[in-house]
């Protein structure tokens, strides 16, 4: 048994938050700079500025979207790891209350009816997987809502099947619109029940978007919406063009025989995400 | 690429046509949807807005807190479409125009053509660019909704695109 103070845990979530606030992605990077060469008139403009942003915000270590998110803190936990310490997600939130007050973040977490904003970015949205092994991996993605507000979740039947799954997939992108801050990262969930497929959804986001899914029909339904989605016009911002995903990713999970959950969980073109092990 | 200072001329608002960039130097008002409702209420009890509508630039935003050294913090966009309920009314008050992100709704589209007014997407997703270009900041009403509250910034070249001209077009597709 290893054990481990969750002090350990609370300054890898602050590291990793410090991080993600100030920076994209290197698969996001790439895939903006594809993106901008196929682009021209105002797509092209936005995504020069989103370029140029980038590297501001790096270089002056400046939150590269004002909307630092809700902090989604993913982790698998070695079941052959003992927490010693604070509660765990207390750990947590000690570590994303000090990133984003050091970071000079955004504080946008707030009561769902007052609205009154808890003022530390707490609480995180945190989710724990037990798997085997002694290590703890943690996941750090900041999650902005002007594309969260665009997900949705569709309880398909097994009757519309493949084609109800791109549909349900391309439909969540065109409603969205400009809305999302095109060219847009989808996560998709396919399967399992009505929360646990937005679960899949969201833990899709949290992959590289050069990654494919490694099972060739799953791969095959990212490729596909892709190119349905990049059909639809909308482009950077809404501006119009030809790049308005950068990648669809999936997730899948058993579900039951009676039906056919897929969610769409929204992400803009600020992919940032980062990861640690402990 | 057009240069423009505010307050806009009403020759400049003729001038300008969907899909146009500009880059935008003055005073803006930050307001999102708290700081809306906020607005609302003191309008329906008769009681003056926190800045005077006349003319002015509502930049949807809530920015990042200040470093040391400058004015604001990351400030880019926010969603405008959450404001769809607020604007025609400000805009029949007056309002000079609109800096968000997105489509906004028909009710206002009309509303910018009958006030001869217009709305300039600012790129969601570059906060750093936005927030450099902010050369002061001060808070002007609702402190207790921090990032939320009314902000007067004074900018300077802010890249903008026209969403939505005074003539009823938009670059965004139907």
């Amino acid at each position: 048994m290893r054990i481990l103070d969750t002090q350990v845990i609370s300054e890898c979530v602050y590291r990793l938050a410090r991080r993600a606030g100030v920076t994209l992605t290197d698969s996001c990077r790439l895939a903006l700079m594809k993106a901008r060469d196929t682009e021209e008139g105002a797509a092209r403009f936005a995504l020069d500025a989103v370029l140029q942003n980038e590297e501001v915000a790096r270089r002056e270590q400046m939150p590269v979207c004002q909307d630092t998110g809700m902090a989604v803190v993913l982790i698998e936990l070695g079941q052959e790891v003992s927490l010693r310490g604070k509660l765990l997600s207390d750990a947590v939130d000690e570590g994303v209350k000090r990133a984003y007050e050091e970071g000079l973040f955004r504080k946008s977490i707030c009561d769902p009816l007052t609205r009154a904003n808890t003022g530390d970015n707490t609480p995180a949205h945190l989710h724990v997987d037990i798997v085997t092994g002694d290590r703890v991996k943690i996941t750090f993605l900041p999650k902005g809502f002007g594309s969260e507000n665009m997900s949705r979740l569709s309880m398909l039947t097994p009757a519309e099947g493949r084609e109800g799954i791109l549909n349900a997939i391309v439909e969540a992108v065109r409603l969205a619109g400009s809305r999302p801050c095109p060219p847009v990262v989808v996560g998709v969930g396919i399967g399992g029940s009505f929360d646990s497929c937005t679960l899949l959804a969201k833990k899709a986001l949290t992959r590289e978007l050069s990654s494919s899914h490694p099972r060739a029909d799953v791969a095959a339904i990212e490729e596909e919406a892709l190119a349905r989605i990049n059909g639809l016009g909308i482009g950077a911002q809404g501006f119009g063009g030809r790049v308005t995903a950068l990648k669809v990713l999936c997730e899948i999970a058993p579900t039951h025989i009676a039906g056919l959950p897929v969610a769409v969980n929204m992400q803009c073109h600020c992919v940032r995400c980062e990861k640690e092990v402990l | 690429m057009r240069t423009l200072t505010l307050p806009l001329s009403e020759r400049d608002v003729l001038s300008l046509h969907a899909g146009d960039t500009a880059l935008l130097s003055g005073t803006i008002y930050t307001a999102r949807d708290c700081a809306h409702k906020r607005i609302f209420e003191l309008l329906d009890a008769d009681m003056v807005p926190p800045f005077p509508l006349k003319g002015a630039f509502i930049y949807y935003a809530g920015p990042c807190p200040a470093p040391a050294g400058k004015a604001c913090g990351s400030c880019g966009p926010t969603t405008s479409a959450r404001m769809n309920p607020y604007a025609p009314r400000l805009l029949s008050l007056g309002l000079g125009g609109i800096i968000g992100k997105g489509e906004m709704s028909e009710e206002v589209r009309r509303a910018l053509v009958k006030n001869k007014a217009v709305y300039f997407a600012a790129i969601g997703g570059a906060g750093a660019i936005y927030g450099n270009a902010i050369r002061k900041s001060e808070l002007v009403a609702f402190p207790e909704l921090l990032s939320e509250a009314v902000y007067r910034l004074e900018v300077e070249n802010f890249p903008l695109v026209v969403a939505m001209d005074c003539y009823g077009n938009s670059v965004y597709k139907k």
